[in-house]
């Protein structure tokens, strides 16, 4: 159905055949008439070296998806359908033997919270050499250099002490460090990061986006970032998913996603951004609402309650995923009945003035 | 380390000191007393004088204290005037004390060897009929008493089935060599292999009834333990690693499940050592707990104070020994 998404000339530093492509990913949890779709047919590739972002707020589906890639979700309670095709394989159809031995070789993931994702009784070293012990078929000597090489990779000063320390004794930045270390230490061709950089305080996102950046173009590794945040987008991805309501509401190269966001939504999260040449104690623009106040995807449209830009369509028939009408490019997909017109970042700068409410004195 | 052990140690000394103070005030507060259990119904109001002369009780409490905190530094804990009459008081307490060790221990390497695979077991299969079926059982361990359990035992194993023997450490008929007072110990350090067959086969049904309360709180808390560190994200972070289910288990989820499973088990030792007071009783075991019996029957002060010190300083070592495990385990408490 979405095969028009393949067909696209990347702009972005990937090229050639896709390395994951991932078809009508689905993922209910619960069953019957309780059942709940977190993630609804969701189609997607990622082509070797490139840099795909997974954007939405909180409960759109972004981290359910990447679960289900990674073939981590819990056993029991959710039902996965679709295609997962990596490296020629379908990874929903591999056996746990299969996944485990392509998980942290040549899929790699990094996670939210450095200092719960590390484990706190056991010494930074061997949470490094384990994985080349797993893939590599190290011995511990062997594997602890080359842990050592990996922590100095990452910017960890000191790494033949930090080697021996344990997570509580590092940094928010240094643990995240570690995490990358562990995530790439098998140098694989896919690493996933779900919202890298939330739960750490600006300077250091900074480092880690850099970090991440430098050691992605370096290594030809594709990376699906995983973030609520536009600011990580625009310094990192080249390719932008934006999710809502777990489906694809729309896809665009990054440029074009900034300069031309289509989809009310994008443009909602675009306008949300804070920005610095902006009148001091002006008020945020949230997109209003949240997402308890989705319609269903059945016979509309799961943002129409919370969109500005509503028409009578919004509510009678559902938006398909489609290369845009207005001849924006051909890799870009919406799916919206009532796309947005012109930026609405133009729109804020004109009517700002007659915006501003309880401004200060 | 080395200070937190330094620090845990001179906290057990401080322990140790307030219990005998508490303890020696307790005991000769009883009612009834030494003397005239000693007596019985034949004693005179001067008789009885003279004996509490003779035993030093006419002193006032603080003093009698005093003396007992002297001489029991020197290893002289008093001679013990109930049924060991004339025997130091200490003698009473190494003669047996090996017995209840012996015991206990079995009983809690039972324990822990059923009760933490099963925990792990329980907890992978939660919510399924083993899981359920291991509650049920792990439920009926700690509800039925420890006497009551060790009767039933008694009577099936040893009176109608007669696979293994009723009461007792070890056959008399055996001649069997000691050397610490450890019977199956003994008989292997002297190579008497039947004597020391013998001895263990007089431990399996004292130590399966000992065993039932440490088992099925230790597997509880095991269970509950694996349960909340499978939701953990550091799992989700080894299984991502792609590491073998084998390191998951040993590495990720048990090494951290085991923190509170150590706890436990050092609390455990005190409800041991009250359990093995009854089971000795039911299967004739010749171990402290006798002992402690028949003392507070006579008001056999020396031996009492001797029994109940000893239980307790054996409680704080094997709880040091705990805290020490504990801060191995878990890097963050050794600050």
């Amino acid at each position: 159905m979405t095969r028009t998404a393949t067909t696209s000339t990347t702009t972005g530093s990937g090229s050639g055949e896709p390395l994951l492509s991932v078809r009508d990913l689905s993922v209910t949890f619960g069953r019957g008439r309780r059942a709940f779709a977190a993630v609804d047919q969701v189609s997607f590739d990622v082509r070797p070296g490139q840099t795909v972002g997974l954007v939405g707020e909180s409960g759109c589906g972004k981290s359910v998806t990447s679960l289900a890639i990674m073939g981590l979700l819990p056993a029991r309670g959710n039902t996965v359908t679709g295609e997962v095709m990596f490296d020629g394989q379908d990874l929903l159809r591999l056996s746990q033997e299969q996944l485990r031995e392509r998980r942290g070789s040549e899929l790699a993931m990094i996670f939210q919270d450095p200092l719960s994702s590390l484990n706190p009784v056991v010494p930074l070293g061997v949470q490094v050499a384990e994985v080349l012990q797993a893939h590599k078929g190290m011995k511990s000597g062997p594997a602890s250099r080359k842990a050592t090489e990996l922590l100095n990779k990452v910017g960890i000063p000191d790494p033949t002490r930090r080697l021996k320390e344990y997570p509580h004794q590092l940094s928010g930045g240094m643990r995240q460090r570690a995490l990358i270390a562990m995530a790439l230490a098998c140098e694989p061709r896919l690493l996933i990061a779900d919202e890298p950089t939330t739960a750490l305080d600006v300077t250091i996102q900074a480092q880690i986006l850099a970090l991440l950046r430098e050691l992605v173009t370096e290594s030809g590794t594709a990376l699906i970032m995983i973030t609520h945040d536009l600011g990580v987008v625009a310094g990192l991805c080249d390719q932008v998913n934006v999710l809502y309501g777990g489906k694809v509401v729309e896809r665009a190269e990054r440029h074009d996603l900034f300069s031309r966001p289509r989809h009310p939504y994008t443009g909602g999260l675009l306008a949300s951004i804070p920005r610095l040449t902006e009148e001091r104690g002006r008020r945020l623009n949230p997109v209003p609402g949240s997402v308890a106040d989705n319609i269903p995807w059945e016979g509309g449209c799961a943002f129409a309650p919370r969109c500005a830009s509503e028409v009578e369509a919004c509510r009678s028939t559902t938006p398909e995923l489609e290369p845009d009408r207005d001849g924006l490019g051909p890799d870009r997909l919406l799916r919206c009945h009532h796309p947005l017109e012109e930026n609405p970042l133009d729109d804020i700068r004109t009517h700002q003035p007659e915006d501003t409410e309880g401004g200060p004195a | 380390m080395l200070r937190f052990i330094v620090r845990r140690m001179l906290q057990a000394v401080l322990a140790l000191f307030v219990l005998s103070v508490l303890l020696f005030a307790w005991l000769r507060s009883l009612p009834g007393g030494v003397v005239s259990a000693l007596l019985g119904e034949r004693g005179t109001p001067e008789s009885a004088a003279a004996l509490r002369a003779a035993l030093g009780l006419d002193q006032p409490l603080p003093v009698q204290y005093w003396r007992f905190l002297q001489r029991a530094l020197e290893g002289d804990f008093g001679i013990s005037n109930g049924v060991y009459r004339g025997q130091p008081a200490l003698d009473v307490f190494t003669q047996r004390f090996p017995a209840t060790i012996e015991l206990s221990i079995f009983a809690m390497v039972l324990a822990l060897t059923f009760a933490i695979p099963l925990g792990y077991l329980a907890a992978r299969r939660r919510g399924g009929v083993f899981d359920t079926g291991s509650i049920v059982f792990s439920l009926v361990g700690v509800a039925v008493p420890v006497f009551f359990l060790a009767y039933v035992l008694k009577y099936i194993f040893a009176v109608q089935l007669g696979w293994l023997p009723p009461s007792g450490r070890q056959d008399v008929t055996i001649n069997a060599t000691h050397i610490t007072n450890f019977y199956v110990l003994d008989g292997l350090i002297t190579r008497e292999w039947d004597a020391a067959w013998d001895a263990f086969k007089h431990l399996i049904l004292p130590g399966i009834a000992l065993s039932s309360i440490p088992f099925a709180i230790i597997f509880r808390i095991t269970r509950a333990a694996v349960i909340d560190v499978m939701d953990e994200d550091y799992v989700r972070t080894a299984r991502a690693k792609g590491l073998r289910q084998q390191t998951i288990r040993v590495r990720h989820i048990m090494r951290n499940a085991l923190i509170p499973v150590v706890t436990i088990i050092g609390l455990q030792i005190g409800a041991l050592l009250a359990g093995a007071v009854l089971t000795e009783k039911v299967f004739a075991f010749t171990g402290i707990g006798q002992a402690l019996a028949l003392g507070f029957e006579l008001r056999d002060y020396p031996v009492l104070q001797v029994l109940i010190m000893m239980a307790a300083l054996i409680y704080i070592i094997v709880n040091l020994i705990v805290d020490v495990t504990y801060a191995i385990i878990d890097p963050r408490v050794r600050t």
